[in-house]
Formats: structure tokens, C-alpha cells, sequence
């Protein structure tokens, strides 16, 4: 077994090498991502090339000119080869130009405005501390944490930052562009062919729990799309135990939203008993599925994250800012998980 | 390190350049000009950057007085001339001139300092204070880098008048009266950027 | 007349020794020693982050620890542990290698070391003090602001690095005038060593770079300390300004480390090839233009931060640039083996693992260019591998070159082989099984300074080897610290040139130097011109002149005291709001200036006259030798 050892090793590289569907950069699920996989393998190309031939070199090198035992011998002094130099200049420029006309082709096209498109769906990102909030100026829909998406069509985004700079990656689907605070709004665009649901991440240190501020996009059918829509502009019902649903309004509704109900500084929470994910980062799966430690069914979710926020995402701005019964949150968990949208 | 090499009692013409130190003195002070010319550069780029965000504070041009700019360049460039005079005057071997014109260089350089604070309390009364906007942190930073400069330079001349008083002229206090000499052309032209980017370009546009 | 000058100075011995010492061989002894201490500071932190990230979602350390431990980890690294080590071998090599007595100043040599040292003390006393800087070791803002970072974490950033940086600044001052004034007769710039030369731009870099980054931190402290607007979007800041000052430092910096070692590596390579470094005239040339490549190309850092398509295409175009000159330098070293009889000393190990490790990090480099393609590569660990390849498979492989190589030289004793050899494949298999899995970890979506990554993500084996690798590296810098402790206990009795192949004027005198270098400043007749002579049949170089009494500098206690009075002035301001200490803190921090200016105006008072060696000290010591 232990002969296999860096056989394995290989293989855990390879396996790994293109990654999951909803995450890796190298397995793009859309048109920009591959547009930028695809440089990335004209660069891999290139470069190997250069690495090629100095391990090459450098092995050749190493072994018949070791100085083997006793050879006192003085080396022939060689000052340098104008001949040589100029090849090592010359063609390095020519594997750079290969691989520049490219690299601006592509600068400009991925640069490419649709924010006056009409054909393109508008989404105005805008990121908080440790959470995404997903603007649809058309369509009046405010969501956060689960960009909603068609498939098909161009996705035009306008990023910005409510506090600190963070950046909007999806890897599977494009890279990523920075929030910046107070007008300096950055312009990108996606779209995603296939029906799915892909990991969004933040790559901007942001605070204690940047690497837990994750985000998903789930892209449907447009004619769930459509479905989506109405069911988000729906009318919502408040609890039905007036218990719960006046503590859910004086302890939740001062800074989220429900429907018509409530305020808009925290994510809105329309719809959040079908979402992928609690807080963005806790994964909502069916009883008897849980497999993993960030995995649990979306009421045991919400009560995590209701009863203890902290623990789920050091340094959130939700701890410490309401008050509740173990009754309370086990029922305003209840009723949020009940909050659901049907549209797929 | 050793070398007193010219014969005793007499200075060579350019006292300055008479030892291995001195020579090191002047090549290094010259490449920290170098480096003190990044530094201008970075705060005046910031400057450019944020002379716009006035938020409610007093806009550029409302705010300087042009006059008052006017007398502290003045006095400034004149200070510089004056250093310039020091300088002949220590190529003379003249002790007295070189004190002399350093003093005035001095009193020039404390009159310019005088009217910068008169200029900045002026502004602060006015609303233009550090904590106002990105312009007014930007303004004072970079114009008070500038001063701060000008005071240490005061600090500098005051120390070696008294060291040329004690001593006099020799091989050890020329270089360092030339470097205050470079130190304080930098200066000058330092302000002359200064009165073009914020004053002048503040005023106008 | 000098004789009149010069007092006797009593010699002083012990800690007082060391901390008087204008001597640019004991400064850099201590330069080696603190960068050491702050390496291993450094190393541990980056060991508790592996730890933390070799299992998915785990807690060893806090979320808050944890971005705490990568800003000091990078901090420290690279301002408090790889540039000191550079300025501890150009302290202690470039005035032999120019066959100079002394560097050009030597009070401010001295007085470098302690505003580092005492820089590095600040800003590490944050652990203490509980407030650690924690918005990494770029500190973009508003994070470092004081809206979101209320606690006292940024200000020890500032300041430390603030006082750090003098010593910096001061000392690459140092070192230009040293090469450009005190080489010794006949080194002409084209016959300088490439050590040399590559330290004389580096310094260029860091006289051009560093300013930029005392604006940036005095502004940053100004907004935090006295409510300034510079990086406050709510009073017109502009965050975006702060990145460009930083990476308009920071990118230059990344040169500023790596240089020295490519000059380190030529050193070596060429003295174990028994062979003149191939194609010197262009590696020199190559050197100055990364440099001055080296200011243009700092946007590439913020692709993302969405300065428009034709910044991005600029800087794209230029980075790419950078890898012709570097190409240049691979490829000379390759030659300069080529025919050549490579002896394998542990130094030369070094120097060999060294090219194609860096070959990987150059190319990796290249791919980042890209911009469209950076947009994937940004801020993940794909980044994360790529300058680690470069810093540490460069800088730090260089490093570790260097210091089996010089080693004789400045202690007079040979580091052990056998153990070197050992050290060697643990640190460099550790190396490569670190930083090679987390390019393909970047590329798979994980993002760089994540406190946790979440399981069944396909993440979890890469992470675990990488562990694997920090910790072998963790092993190879131990076994590195055995071998300096057995070495100390050796008797120092090596000839001049221990390696036998030696090239350059270092070799030439005893090991480790005498206080004064050269009893004789040696004739320089030609390139490696301490083999020109060899090869002429010559044991000893020309001298210039008879033996004779020779100048020293003064030790001086007021260097040390300068940096203190920063030190002090630094934790004043700190504390200065009225939250703290109020004007009390102002008050400490008018002090501790006080102190420092005090101390330069003293400086400047009294004239140094230093003192000589008498000739009979000198032949003394030759007849030992002799």
C-alpha cells in the first residue's frame, strides 16, 4: 500500500483538478467563466513551455556538470553569449504577445456595460457585513443571500458596499469584481445556461467572518423566473399565534422585511423557507440527508442561527440585537421556515 | 573615514567637499531629496485626489486668501535667495556672511512659518478645520507636511549658527551648512508647487 | 592632523558593545538575529493558520484570532523578518564585497537597526496589549478605519511599520552612498559583484518606494488618530486612493525582497560552478530594469477594484514585461552551470532548488497578468501559492543560500553539511507540498484569509497535505536552528576563503573580518577580483597602500536612544484620544520626539572623532593569521 502513496497523491490532484460543478473555476458553467477558463489554459500552455525547458535544463545541467570526486579542473571562463542572450530575450516576447492578444480582447469584452440593455435582467449587489443583498430595480423585488436568477439571459450587475470592501465571486459562473462604499459602483455580468444552483463567495477580507459570508445563485427556468417574481410581490402572512408574531414584529420587523411588512436595513426574508441556506452559509437539506456538520433541515437552521448567531458568524451585526424565548425563536423559527415560495 | 587631507589652517574653495564624510553627506542628502520628492509627490497626489470633496466646508476658492499666500511666498523665495548668499559667502571663507545671511535666511523662514499658522488658524475659523472634509485633511496634511518641514529646517539653522559661532568655518560644519543650504532649496521648491497646485488651481478652478 | 583629532575610545565589551556598535559587521549580525527572532514569530503564526485549516470548519483558533494571526503573519514576514535578514547580509557582505572599511554612515547604519528593532517591538507589543491588527496585512480601508475597527489594532500598524520604515528608508540610503562612494580603487560599477549590484537598486527601490508608504500610514493614522477624512467615504475619503498608495509601494517591495536573493543566488551558483556568471552585463542589466519595472505595475493588485478596462489592459501588458528581464536571469544562471563543475555544498542546494522553484512562481506570475483571467485568481489561494513561491521559494530559499554560504565569513565557523543537507529536503519538500496544492485550491474556489472552508467541498485533502507541508517546513527551520547552536561550539578556525572556490574580495581577508575589513584597501584588477588574482597565480590581493593607523568611527549609545524616544513617542499618540490617555498621551508622545530630536541635535553638537587602530594592533592580528 505504502508503494501507492504518492500514486494517490497524484490522483487526489487530478480527481480535485476540475472541481465541483457549483464552485470550481475550472469547470465553468457559463459564458464568462469559460471565456476566463480558457485563458487560463492558453497561459497554462504558454508557461509550460518555459517550465519545460528549464527543468529540462536545470536537470541536464545538474547531472553532467557535477563535479565528480578529485576533479580539480578550472572550468572554461565563458562571459556570456550575445547570441544566446538575445534568443532568451526574443522568445519570451513572442510567447507574451501569443498570449496578450488574448488577454485584451478579452479585457474589453468582459468590460462590456449592460446596464442599459434591455434584453439584460438588472441586479444591484449590495454587500454588507457578512451578508448579500440582491436588488432587482425592475422587477421591485429586494432578496438577499440568493440571487434568483434565469437561465439564458444576461445577468447585468451593478456592485457596491453598504460598510467595508468586500468582492462578488461566483466562480463557476464569472470572477469576481470589488464592492466599493459610496458611488463607486462597479459594473459586471454573467449568465448562467444551465438550470442550478452555484456558490458565491466573498474575496475581500471584510471582518472576522469574510470566509463564511457566502451567497447562492440559483438559476431556474424563465418561466420560473416569471414565477418567482409574482410569488415574491405576493402578500405574506404574520404568524397566526399572536404571541409569536408580535414578538416576530417588535424583535425581528425593526430591521428585517417580510412582504409588506417590516424594515429593509437587514436581509429580507420573503420567501426564506425555500432558500438554499440559512445566513448563507448553513445548507437547508431534507431530514435523513444531513451529511455534513454545516447541514440540517431548515427549521433546525433557523433556530441555530436565531437562538445563537454568533456562533454561526463571529462578529455579525444580528447578536446581541433582540431579545427571546427558547419559546419564541423555536416558534418564529417555525413560521420562517413555513415562509416559503413555490416557483420551481 | 580619515582624511583632513588639505593643509592646516587653510580650506580648500569648497570647504564642503573637503572630506570623504562630507562627500557622503552630500551624495546621500541628495538621494533623500529624491526620497522626500516621492513623499510631496504621494500627498499631492492624495491632494488632487480629494480637493473635490468639499462636503459643507468652504470650497478652495472662497477660502484662500490670496494675499496673505502672496507675502508667505515671498518671504519664502526670498529666504531661499538668502541661502544663496550664505553659500558665496562660506565659498568666501567669509564666517561673518555666512552667519549673517543664514540669519536672515532664519528670520525669513520664521516670518513665512508665522503667516502659515496666522493663514491656518484664519481657515479654521472659517469652518475649514482638519476633521471637515477629505479636501480640508488632504489641504492641511499636505501643506503642513510642508511646514513642518520649514520648522525643522529652523530648528536645523538655529543649531549650526551656534556650532559656526563656536567653532567656526572648518571641513566638519561646511557640509552640514550645505546640506541645510539643499534642504532648504528643496523646500522652496516644494512651495512653489504647493502655491501652483493648491493656491493657484484652488483659486482659479 | 587626524591623529590630533582622534581620541582613544575605550572599546566597550559585553551588551554594551552591542548596543554602541557602529560596526556594520556586528549590525548586521544583529540584524540577522532580530529578523531570526521575528521569522520565527511569523513562522508560528502561519503554523497555527495551517492548523486551523488543515481539517474543513474547524476551530482551533477564533474567527477574530485568526484574521489577527494573517495581518501579523504577513506584517511580520515581510517588514519585521525577510527585509531585516536582506539589510543583515548587505551589512555584513557589501562593504567587503567593495572593499570598503566601513559603510558611509555608520551612526545611521546603527540607527536603522533600532528603529526596526523597536518597530518590530510595537508592533508586535499588540499582542500583549490584546488589540492586534486584524484587517490584513494591506489594511485596506474603511476596514482599518475606525468604524470598523474600533480597537487600538490598526494603530499599532501604522506606527510600528512607521518606525520600522525609517530604519528602512535611512538604511537603503546607507547603502547607495556606501556603493557609490567608498568602493575601493579600481571596482568600477562593472566589476561589482552581483550581490552588490542587486542590493545597490534594491536600495534605489526602497529610497523611491517607501516614502509612498510613510504617506500612506500617516494618513491612515491621521484619519484615525486625530478624525481625518483621507479613507472616510462619509466625509469624501476615497478608500480606492488607499490601495493605490499601498500597492504603489507594495509592488516595488515585492522586489525590494526578491532581488537580493537573485543576487545571493548568482554568488553562489557561479562560486560552485567554479565558473564566472554567465552573461554578467545583462544580469546587471536585468536587475535595473525589474526595478524600474517594478514602479509601474502595481494596479495589477486591484484588477477587480474595477478601474476600467484600459488601466486593466495597461497594467496587464506591462506586468507581463516584468518576466522578460526575469527570463534573462533564469536562463544566465542555467548557463552559468553549463560546462561548469557544480559542487553540491548545502548553499548551492539552495541556490539550484532555488531557479526552478522560482521558475514555477515567475510563471504563476505571468498567468495572474491576465487580468480577465486574475478576476477567477484574485484573493484566492491560487495568489496565495503564487507569492509564496516567489517569496518563499524565492526570497526565503535565497536566504537560507546565503547563510550556509557567508556563514564562515561571519562567524568564522562552517555550518554543519550533514544537517544542512537534512535541512535542505525537509524545508524544500515541505515547501513545494505547502504552496503547490493551494494553487489548485484557489482555482477550485477557495478564497484566501478564511478562517474556515466548509466540508464536502472537495477542499478538505489539499488543506490536509498543505498542513503536512507547513509543518515539514516547521521541522526544516528547526533543524536549521540545531545546526547554528552545534556550530557555535566549534572553534572558529577557518582560512580566508573556506570554500576554496571563493570569487570575491570577501574572501580575501580572515573569517570572520577584523574590525577595520582590509588591513590594505586591495587593488581591484577585474571582475570576481578575488579570482583574477587567483588565476594569476596571486595568494593576495595588491594593496593600495602601506600598512598604517586606520580610522574608526565611535560607538554610540544615541541611536538607541532615538529609536526609544520613537518608540515612546509611537505609544503616546497611540493613546492619545481622549477615550485613552487623552493629553497625557500627547504629552508622552511630545516626550518621546523630544528624546529623539534631542539626541540628533547631540549628535550634531559633538563631532566624532572616532578613534585609529594603531599599526601595531594590525600587524598583530596578521601575524596570527599569517
Amino acid at each position: 500500500m505504502k508503494r501507492f502513496a504518492p500514486l494517490m497523491a497524484l490522483l487526489v490532484l487530478v480527481l480535485s483538478a476540475c472541481g465541483r460543478e457549483d464552485l470550481s473555476a475550472l469547470n465553468p458553467q457559463g459564458p464568462v467563466a469559460q471565456e476566463q477558463r480558457d485563458l487560463m489554459l492558453i497561459s497554462i500552455l504558454i508557461m509550460s513551455i518555459v517550465v519545460v525547458s528549464v527543468f529540462a535544463i536545470s536537470i541536464y545541467v545538474l547531472i553532467k556538470f557535477r563535479r565528480r570526486k578529485g576533479d580539480n579542473s578550472i572550468p572554461k571562463q565563458v562571459e556570456g553569449s550575445h547570441k544566446l542572450e538575445v534568443i532568451w530575450t526574443v522568445i519570451p516576447i513572442i510567447l507574451l504577445v501569443v498570449l496578450a492578444v488574448p488577454t485584451l480582447k478579452s479585457v474589453f469584452s468582459l468590460a462590456k456595460d449592460y446596464t442599459e440593455d434591455p434584453e439584460a435582467l438588472q441586479v444591484i449587489v449590495t454587500a454588507h457585513q457578512y451578508w448579500w443583498e440582491f436588488e432587482y430595480p425592475e422587477l421591485g423585488i429586494k432578496t438577499a443571500q440568493e440571487l434568483v436568477i434565469p437561465t439564458g439571459k444576461t445577468i447585468s450587475i451593478q456592485a457596491k458596499t453598504a460598510d467595508v470592501i468586500h468582492s462578488f465571486w461566483i466562480p463557476s459562473l464569472a470572477g469576481k469584481t470589488d464592492t466599493n462604499p459610496d458611488g463607486n459602483v462597479n459594473k459586471m455580468y454573467f449568465s448562467a445556461p444551465k438550470a442550478g444552483v452555484y456558490q458565491g463567495k466573498c474575496a475581500e477580507l471584510c471582518g472576522p467572518s469574510h470566509g463564511l459570508m457566502d451567497f447562492k445563485v440559483k438559476a431556474v427556468e424563465p418561466s420560473s423566473f416569471e414565477r418567482w417574481q409574482i410569488a415574491m410581490l405576493d402578500t405574506v402572512q404574520l404568524p397566526s399565534d399572536s404571541e409569536i408574531a408580535s414578538a416576530f414584529e417588535s424583535q425581528c420587523l425593526t430591521c428585517h422585511a417580510v412582504g409588506d411588512y417590516g424594515g429593509g436595513a437587514f436581509p429580507n426574508l420573503t420567501g426564506i423557507g425555500s432558500r438554499e441556506s440559512v445566513a448563507g452559509i448553513l445548507i437547508n437539506v431534507e431530514e435523513g440527508e444531513i451529511e455534513y456538520k454545516h447541514e440540517d433541515t431548515v427549521y433546525n437552521n433557523l433556530y441555530k442561527w436565531i437562538k445563537d448567531p454568533e456562533a454561526v458568524k463571529p462578529g455579525n451585526h444580528m447578536t446581541g440585537a433582540y431579545q427571546l424565548t427558547d419559546e419564541e425563536v423555536a416558534g418564529i423559527a417555525e413560521y420562517l421556515s413555513n415562509l416559503t415560495l413555490d416557483f420551481e | 573615514m580619515s582624511s583632513h587631507s588639505h593643509v592646516e589652517g587653510q580650506l580648500p574653495h569648497e570647504p564642503e567637499r573637503a572630506t570623504l564624510e562630507g562627500r557622503n553627506k552630500i551624495t546621500g542628502f541628495w538621494l533623500f531629496l529624491g526620497g522626500e520628492t516621492v513623499l510631496f509627490g504621494t500627498l499631492f497626489a492624495a491632494y488632487l485626489t480629494l480637493r473635490g470633496q468639499i462636503m459643507d466646508g468652504p470650497a478652495p476658492n472662497e477660502l484662500f486668501d490670496f494675499a496673505l499666500v502672496a507675502v508667505a511666498t515671498a518671504l519664502l523665495l526670498t529666504s531661499s535667495l538668502t541661502s544663496v548668499f550664505s553659500m558665496q559667502a562660506m565659498h568666501r571663507h567669509d564666517v561673518k556672511g555666512l552667519i549673517g545671511w543664514l540669519l536672515v535666511t532664519l528670520v525669513l523662514g520664521a516670518a513665512f512659518l508665522g503667516v502659515e499658522i496666522y493663514e491656518f488658524n484664519h481657515y479654521a475659523h472659517m469652518g475649514h478645520t482638519f476633521s471637515a472634509s477629505a479636501f480640508s485633511t488632504s489641504f492641511y496634511t499636505l501643506v503642513g507636511f510642508h511646514g513642518a518641514h520649514v520648522a525643522f529646517g529652523l530648528f536645523w539653522v538655529i543649531l549650526l549658527l551656534f556650532q559656526l559661532k563656536k567653532r567656526g568655518l572648518n571641513t566638519t560644519t561646511a557640509p552640514k551648512v550645505y546640506l541645510f543650504s539643499l534642504y532648504w532649496h528643496f523646500i522652496d521648491v516644494v512651495w512653489v508647487f504647493i502655491f501652483t497646485v493648491v493656491y493657484l488651481m484652488g483659486k482659479v478652478g | 592632523m587626524a591623529h590630533a583629532h582622534a581620541h582613544a575610545v575605550k572599546r566597550r565589551t559585553g551588551i554594551m558593545d552591542w548596543l554602541t556598535t557602529v560596526d556594520h559587521k556586528k549590525i548586521g549580525i544583529m540584524y540577522l538575529l532580530a529578523g531570526g527572532f521575528f521569522f520565527l514569530i511569523g513562522g508560528l503564526e502561519a503554523i497555527l493558520i495551517r492548523l486551523q485549516l488543515m481539517f474543513p470548519q474547524s476551530d482551533v483558533v477564533s474567527a477574530q484570532f485568526y484574521n489577527e494571526l494573517i495581518t501579523m503573519h504577513g506584517t511580520t514576514m515581510i517588514f519585521l523578518a525577510a527585509m531585516p535578514i536582506i539589510f543583515g547580509f548587505m551589512n555584513a557582505i557589501i562593504p567587503l564585497q567593495i572593499g570598503a572599511r566601513d559603510v558611509a554612515y555608520p551612526f545611521v547604519n546603527a540607527l536603522g537597526f533600532w528603529t526596526f528593532f523597536f518597530g518590530g517591538l510595537l508592533l508586535n507589543i499588540s499582542f500583549i496589549a490584546g488589540t492586534v491588527p486584524d484587517a490584513g496585512w494591506t489594511m485596506y480601508a474603511p476596514l482599518s478605519g475606525t468604524t470598523y475597527t474600533e480597537h487600538h489594532g490598526t494603530d499599532y500598524y501604522v506606527i510600528g511599520l512607521q518606525i520600522s520604515g525609517i530604519g528602512t528608508l535611512i538604511g537603503g540610503i546607507n547603502f547607495l552612498v556606501t556603493i557609490i562612494n567608498m568602493r575601493a580603487p579600481g571596482m568600477t560599477f562593472m566589476r561589482m559583484p552581483m550581490f552588490t549590484w542587486a542590493s545597490f537598486i534594491t536600495s534605489a527601490l526602497i529610497l523611491f518606494a517607501f516614502p509612498a508608504l510613510t504617506v500612506g500610514l500617516a494618513a491612515l493614522m491621521f484619519d484615525r488618530i486625530f478624525n481625518g477624512n483621507f479613507f472616510n467615504p462619509s466625509a469624501g475619503g476615497n478608500v480606492v486612493l488607499w490601495e493605490h498608495i499601498f500597492w504603489i509601494f507594495g509592488h516595488p517591495e515585492v522586489y525590494i525582497l526578491i532581488l537580493p536573493a537573485f543576487g545571493i543566488i548568482s554568488e553562489v551558483v557561479s562560486t560552485f560552478s567554479r565558473k564566472r556568471l554567465f552573461g554578467y552585463s545583462s544580469m546587471v542589466f536585468a536587475t535595473v530594469l525589474i526595478g524600474f519595472l517594478g514602479f509601474m505595475v502595481w494596479a495589477h493588485h486591484m484588477f477587480t477594484t474595477g478601474l476600467g478596462a484600459i488601466a486593466n489592459a495597461l497594467f496587464s501588458i506591462a506586468t507581463m514585461l516584468i518576466a522578460v528581464p526575469t527570463g534573462i536571469k533564469i536562463f544566465n544562471w542555467l548557463f552559468t552551470m553549463w560546462g561548469g563543475s557544480i559542487r553540491f555544498t548545502v548553499a548551492n542546494m539552495f541556490a539550484v532548488g532555488f531557479v526552478p522553484t522560482f521558475v514555477m512562481g515567475g510563471v504563476t506570475g505571468v498567468m495572474l497578468a491576465v487580468a480577465p483571467a486574475d478576476y477567477q485568481y484574485h484573493d484566492t489561494y491560487f495568489v496565495v501559492a503564487h507569492f509564496h513561491y516567489v517569496i518563499v521559494g524565492g526570497l526565503v530559499m535565497g536566504i537560507f543560500a546565503g547563510m550556509h554560504y557567508w556563514w564562515p565569513k561571519m562567524f568564522g565557523r562552517m555550518l554543519s553539511e550533514k544537517l544542512g543537507i537534512w535541512t535542505f529536503w525537509m524545508f524544500y519538500i515541505g515547501f513545494h507540498l505547502t504552496f503547490f496544492v493551494q494553487h489548485f485550491l484557489g482555482l477550485l474556489g477557495m478564497p484566501r484569509r478564511i478562517w474556515q472552508y466548509l466540508d464536502g467541498m472537495g477542499l478538505n485533502n489539499l488543506n490536509f497535505i498543505s498542513t503536512i507541508g507547513a509543518l515539514m517546513m516547521g521541522v526544516g527551520t528547526i533543524m536549521f536552528l540545531i545546526n547554528v547552536v552545534i556550530t557555535m561550539r566549534k572553534p572558529k578556525n577557518l582560512s580566508n576563503d573556506p570554500w576554496e572556490d571563493g570569487r570575491t574580495l570577501e574572501w580575501t581577508i580572515p573569517s570572520p573580518a577584523p574590525e577595520y575589513n582590509f588591513a590594505q584597501t586591495p587593488l581591484v584588477r577585474g571582475y570576481d577580483a578575488w579570482w583574477h588574482e587567483k588565476m594569476e597565480g596571486n595568494t593576495k590581493m595588491t594593496p593600495v597602500e602601506p600598512i598604517g593607523p586606520i580610522h574608526m568611527p565611535s560607538p554610540s549609545i544615541l541611536p538607541f536612544f532615538m529609536a526609544v524616544g520613537l518608540f515612546i513617542a509611537g505609544f503616546g499618540f497611540m493613546y492619545s484620544k481622549p477615550a485613552d490617555w487623552g493629553t497625557t498621551g500627547l504629552i508622552i508622545g511630545a516626550a518621546g520626539l523630544l528624546i529623539t530630536f534631542g539626541c540628533m541635535a547631540l549628535r550634531s553638537w559633538f563631532d566624532d572623532h572616532g578613534f585609529h587602530i594603531e599599526e601595531e594592533e594590525i600587524l598583530k592580528d596578521q601575524g596570527v593569521k599569517a
